[in-house]
């Protein structure tokens, strides 16, 4: 049984062909059989009796009214689609920015721009950080030109954009380039599949047009501006940018490129670059480099250098990250104990580990302040040269008795702390003739007693020998995979995967929450389109690379008045 | 303290939006305006004293004076004003808006106009037309002789018309005017021809005799701004719906008398926010200069204050040639108006903006905030008593009244 709805409103003008499209959107709605959508003049009534939609409400309805008549199935449909109507007449097509375009305000650019995910801002310094709060409050990322803003403003702006998992890339940010397009200075780069994250402007700019002139190209280059890297500001954005670049599945190789950083701040930067399950290339100019390559780090000495590094290692990313597979381990798993038949490589071990672990205990250490207090028991991380004058008073070297070394093996598996153990094995003329078919059976036991006891025990080896020594290197090798080791016959190679494995064991148990939520990739993956405050040609520059750009002829808020700008402020604050 | 400044605000923009004023009738000011005295003159704009007075509202009280029977002349009617036994008040305090000089006295003729949504009424006066009349300050014999076949044939004839046929949707009317390239203020063109064809079947019908209803039907088709008054009237009552809401940043009147541009604002009561009216920069007619201009007068900008004429001139591109410029400055005008406006009309749109609502609700901290002052298009008066309209043009009012009216609202609600 079909029903008829009538919905009447006053004083409301609305052009014919307005009407028609909304009877047309009316007819159109489920259960729906016809609707009429005129103003209620006579003819207009009698053309809808012609077609039975006749109701008493549009009888008594006047020549100014909109008469809304609706045959629906059902009652509950006739209502539903007169629910609509508001929604249907609101309803306006929004695209990009409109052909009649014209923003004197942020405000009124987000309005009619909605899709701008970023704001440019170059106004002058002292307004800077006000406008700049205003785009984070709109939920925008920014690139902030201008300089001379307080450090104070750029430590507040910071706190607010990490916390919204936002960028503000800046201030006094000179360069940067996402999706291939270039903001501020920028240079025409090719899209590629290099990341760079700088606190130097020119320093990205060099660093991404090294990287176009050998072939490659950049997925983001993210400015800083250069007081990011201070102990003040704590590396927010640089740290974001790392996490984005590491997220980011087209960046293969990540770049990092800085003027003289403060030294704590580089460190802990650096820490978070080693997480980061990809290739990173560190120039920071002036830092120290004291090894070539740690773990995932690769230290350039120039901005030339890195450059020629990241595009050499994009060509050696197989795409696939070292899984760690840290889950195997229980929790409270963290240390290293390495019971070392050579001296050499002992040493070379604590050496190596210095760029993972803090510190390291060893009978025979590097420095003195790492003595251990008592070299027949290991605390935390402990390096024992078992070929030490202590060990070897009324017994053979460890290279041709294994027995305390494998006694020692089963105290060190019994430790719920430790979770790599490290053992060195050199064959050779001398040497034990046959040490794997002692150690691997020890190693063996050594790790069932740990999964026993619910918990994964790594035991890593060296081999050092050749294959035509009498012992055999790769019979060696294979007796000690057997039994479950990781061997290989490099000592850098065996100590950095054991340095990267307990650096990850113990950053885990302290990282918890990061500091800062992660920015949505997926924004910052759309095209760029943007919003200009501040020097023009910035905008001009976004059209040339074809990214849409909405400039807003700004202006001082409240012409620069003091008092007025601190009440505005206030109310908006709340 | 704590109020919710967006909440009170768009209760402000939904009221005035929501409003839905009808011309229902004329009647003679004393009888219909509440409060109306023998010897009250109502003036546009905030209060003003006489030595204070600007040359058109002086001379468009002495006209009303004269028409009242309550002077023979300009020097009688100074004479007697000057004794103190004539009060003077804003049309705004008695629920009215006049263009111009906005006299109002209490045997004048007035369109009354009611909300139907709150059963408030709202006056104004009939429109003389363009020219020589009382509203620009002129008070010459042929003005006062135009008054009285007003008050005596125009008058009536028009509230037997109206009550004939029910009245007239104001807000409906105006919707469809803008889209016939009205702006609502200063072009009426198509409204006015709107609410002659529609009245004047009921003109022919209720007139005394077919002259008067032939007469009547040419003034009021010969006049672009016949609907200017109801207009104002109109919007005045669009406008008071939304006054008086606590915590509100939005503007709900403009007015100037010649001398002083006053504001007041939803959240801040009663309290008018004033400073000079400004100069108007206007295209003249032949033979006068801006040296004869008078500063911004009139409460015409009440339209403004609800959504339309300089805020809608995205519509009416023709009214750039009467203001001088070029389509795009209408454009950019109307573009300009939403950076200052809480929220964008539901009723009144422009199809070039692909129907975007005009720039509605006036909002003092986005005036402030980003120094974009409302923009006015107005008729100008000559500054001497007696003269009557020498030209047209743009004005904007004085920065300092948003302001201090910003400063009074951080003072009442905290945020100082």
């Amino acid at each position: 049984m079909a029903v008829i709805k009538t919905e009447v409103r006053a004083g409301a003008y609305y052009d014919s062909a307005f009407l028609m499209q909304l009877q047309r959107s009316l007819a159109g709605l489920p259960g729906i059989q016809d609707a009429g959508v005129v103003m209620g003049t006579e003819s207009n009534k009698e053309l809808l009796a012609h077609i039975n939609l006749v109701s008493p409400e549009l009888q008594a309805a006047k020549p100014d009214d909109l008469v809304i008549v609706v045959r629906g199935e059902t009652e509950a449909a006739a209502l539903e689609a007169l629910g609509k109507v508001d929604e249907l007449i609101s309803q306006r097509k929004s695209s990009a920015p409109e052909r009649e375009m014209r923003a004197l305000s942020l405000e009124t650019a987000d309005q009619r721009f909605p899709g701008a995910a970023w704001t440019l801002i170059s106004v002058a310094g002292r307004y800077a950080a006000g406008v700049a709060r205003d785009a984070l409050r709109r939920g925008k990322h920014v690139f902030l030109f201008s300089d001379n803003v307080p450090v104070e403003e750029e430590i507040e702006l910071k706190k607010i954009s990490s916390e919204k998992g936002l960028l503000v890339m800046g201030p006094d940010c000179g360069t940067a380039m996402i999706g291939g397009i270039g903001l501020g200075f920028a240079n025409k780069i090719r899209k590629g599949p290099i990341g760079i994250v700088a606190a130097a402007g020119t320093g990205l700019q060099h660093v991404a047009s090294r990287i176009h002139q050998l072939g490659s190209g950049i997925t983001y280059g993210i400015g800083t501006g250069g007081r990011d890297l201070s102990e003040k500001v704590g590396a927010t954005t640089f740290r974001q940018g790392i996490d984005i670049l590491s997220r980011d599945p087209e960046t293969k190789v990540i770049v990092l490129v800085s003027k003289p950083p403060a030294p704590k701040v580089a460190e802990e930067v650096l820490q978070m670059a080693k997480r980061a399950g990809k290739p990173v290339v560190v120039s920071m100019v002036s830092r120290p480099v004291n090894a070539r390559r740690v773990g995932n780090l690769h230290f350039a000495t120039t901005m030339d250098e890195a450059a020629e590094l990241a595009v050499a290692l994009v060509k050696g990313v197989s795409g696939k990250t070292e899984d760690l597979k840290l889950e195997r381990f229980a929790s409270g798993q963290r240390y290293l104990r390495g019971l070392f038949s050579g001296g050499t490589l002992a040493y070379e071990a604590q050496y190596i580990l210095q760029n993972y672990l803090p510190k390291v205990w060893a009978n025979a250490p590097l420095n003195k302040e790492n003595k251990l207090p008592n070299s027949f028991v290991s605390q935390e991380h402990t390096i024992v040269d078992l070929g030490e004058d202590e060990f070897t008073v009324g017994r053979l070297h460890p290279m041709m008795d294994n027995e305390l070394r494998i006694r020692r093996l089963m105290e060190e598996a019994n430790d719920p702390s430790v979770a790599v153990i490290m053992l060195d094995v050199v064959i050779g003329f001398g040497s034990h003739p046959d040490p794997a078919s002692e150690l691997a059976p020890a190693i063996a036991k050594a790790k069932e007693t740990a999964a026993k006891a619910g918990r994964y025990l790594e035991v890593v080896a060296v081999v050092t020998g050749t294959d035509e020594d009498p012992q055999d290197l790769n019979k060696q090798i294979e007796l000690l995979k057997g039994a479950g080791a990781w061997v290989s016959t490099s000592n850098e190679e065996m100590v950095s995967y054991a340095g990267r494995l307990l650096e990850a064991l113990n950053s885990a148990e302290q990282a918890g929450v990061p500091a800062f939520t992660p920015a949505d990739l997926s924004v910052l993956q759309k095209p760029l389109a943007a919003i200009n405050l501040g020097l023009e040609s910035f905008a001009a520059n976004l059209e040339a690379q074809e990214a849409p750009v909405v400039h807003v002829e700004w202006r001082p808020p409240a012409g620069g008045n003091e008092k007025l700008i601190s009440i505005l402020e206030k109310m908006k604050a709340k | 303290m704590a109020v919710d400044i967006e909440k009170a605000n768009q209760q402000v923009v939904e009221r005035m939006m929501e409003a839905r004023p009808v011309v229902v009738g004329v009647g003679k000011a004393r009888d219909v305006i509440p409060g109306m005295k023998d010897n009250l003159l109502l003036h546009a704009g905030p209060p003003i004293t006489w030595d204070r007075m600007a040359g058109p509202v002086k001379g468009a009280a002495y006209g009303a004076l004269i028409f009242e029977g309550m002077a023979k002349d300009d020097k009688e009617a100074q004479a007697l004003i000057e004794s103190g036994k004539i009060e003077f008040a804003p049309c705004h305090h008695y629920g009215s808006a006049g263009p111009m000089a906005g006299l109002m006295s209490p045997s004048m003729m007035v369109y009354i106009v009611e909300d139907k949504v709150s059963g408030r009424k709202c006056f104004s006066g009939l429109n003389e037309g363009r020219g020589k009349v009382l509203r620009m300050g002129a008070y010459s014999p042929d003005v006062i002789a135009k008054l009285k076949w007003m008050n005596d044939v125009l008058g009536p004839t028009l509230d037997a018309a109206l009550k004939d046929c029910g009245g007239i949707d104001l807000r409906a009317l105006l919707g469809k005017a803008l889209h016939m390239a009205d702006d609502g203020h200063n072009r009426l063109d198509a409204a006015s021809i709107l609410y002659t064809t529609q009245l004047a079947p009921s003109i022919v019908k209720t007139a005394k005799d077919t002259n008067t209803a032939a007469e009547v039907i040419k003034f009021l088709g010969d006049n672009a701004l016949s609907i200017l008054n109801p207009v104002m009237a109109g919007c005045k009552a669009m406008c008071d719906a939304g006054h008086g809401v606590e915590g509100s940043t939005i503007v709900t009147v403009m007015a100037r008398n010649g001398t002083d541009f006053g504001i007041r604002v939803s959240g801040l009561g009663d309290r008018w926010f004033t400073g000079p009216a400004g100069k108007v920069k206007a295209l003249y007619f032949p033979g006068f200069t801006e040296k004869d201009a008078n500063p911004d007068i009139g409460d015409s900008v009440i339209t403004e204050t609800a959504g339309i004429g300089g805020f809608a001139m995205a519509t009416a591109p023709a009214i750039v040639t009467f203001i001088g410029g070029v389509a795009k400055d209408a454009i950019n005008t109307t573009l300009d108006m939403y950076e200052i406006c809480y929220t964008e009309h539901k009723y009144f749109t422009i199809p070039f903006l692909d129907f975007r609502g005009t720039p509605t609700g006036i909002d003092i901290r986005k005036v402030v905030e980003k120094g974009i002052l409302p923009r006015v298009n107005t008729g100008v008066a000559h500054k001497d008593p007696g003269v009557g309209q020498v030209g047209a043009g743009v004005v904007t009012p004085p920065a300092n009244i948003f302001e201090d009216a910003l400063v009074a609202f951080a003072e009442k609600y905290g945020y100082a």
